[in-house]
């Protein structure tokens, strides 16, 4: 199935906000390694002056999951998630995020291309707190290559 | 760590077996066969199970993190996975080599920094770049 650039532009939104826990921060820093106390201990975040357990700078990519899910899974849209690689990825912060964020995903579908065999999708995602607060953008491409 | 322009930033090394994949799968919820099948993986014609991009990239995170000496330093972050990291299935895993350089320090405080990862003997990232807000 071919893509359908005719999806440029289109806007994914969640229906449930993204409640940040600190066991899911520790989860994750656990899974990449990642050591330093105040991924996993309040008192050591407030030390540093956070308000809570203070998520790795990549924890964003479980906040967008779902939206990135809803795109992939998009019957219309015709991407062929089996064949998909990870092209590239950008994150702008306009904050942390904290344990107790309770976050938004507004998506958009900012470039969509087919050719040579190529199909190309690069989503921007604005991560949001319910007051409107922007905690961070998350830019990614994926790229499905057509059967052979 | 002085984030002056020209400085390097000493290199890290990671080691990254499938133990690590699985356990990243898990708690990123990217659970894409190809990170854990070499069935799949090499039937869309990768050379074996590959890394996730971004568990590449979180251990960019982690090396930034560690020269900043503070999560909320990085400001931006960007990459392209130009080549895979591949990862056999031994208790040896593979090495992931992260450096990088400071290219400019802005007026605001601001450290931009060219990140580079290497994963046997090549680079696996292009145009990896981060900003730095110097505490």
């Amino acid at each position: 199935m071919a893509l359908n650039l005719a999806f440029e532009g289109r806007r994914f939104a969640p229906a449930l906000p993204y409640r940040v826990g600190r066991e899911k921060i520790r989860e994750f820093a656990d899974a990449i390694g990642a050591t330093e106390a105040a991924y996993r201990d309040p008192a050591a975040a407030r030390e540093l002056g956070y308000p809570d357990v203070i998520a790795p700078p990549t924890f964003p990519v479980v906040i967008t999951m779902p939206v990135a899910r809803m795109i992939a899974d998009e019957p219309e849209l015709g991407l062929d998630y089996s064949r998909v690689v990870h092209a590239e990825q950008r994150f702008a912060y306009g904050r942390a995020v904290f344990a107790g964020d309770e976050l938004t995903c507004e998506a958009v579908l900012e470039k969509l291309s087919s050719r040579a065999g190529l199909d190309s999708v690069t989503f921007r995602v604005e991560i949001l707190t319910a007051a409107g607060e922007a905690v961070a953008t998350v830019w990614t491409k994926l790229v499905a290559r057509a059967e052979a | 760590m002085e984030l002056v322009a020209g400085a390097e930033l000493p290199a890290r090394t990671f080691v990254v077996t499938r133990a690590d994949l699985v356990r990243y799968a898990g708690a990123s919820l990217d659970f894409n066969p190809i990170h854990w099948s070499d069935r799949v993986a090499t039937n869309v014609g990768l050379p074996g199970v590959i890394a996730h991009g971004m568990y590449t990239m979180a251990l960019v995170g982690r090396a930034l993190v560690g020269w900043a000496g503070d999560p909320a330093a990085v400001r931006e972050l960007s990459v392209r996975f130009t080549r895979p990291v591949v990862v056999p299935d031994d208790d040896n895993g593979v090495e992931v080599t992260i450096s990088a350089v400071v290219r400019a320090v802005a007026d605001t405080g601001d450290v931009q920094v060219d990140v580079t990862a290497v994963s046997g003997g090549e680079k696996v990232l292009g145009q990896a770049k981060a900003v730095l807000r110097r505490g």
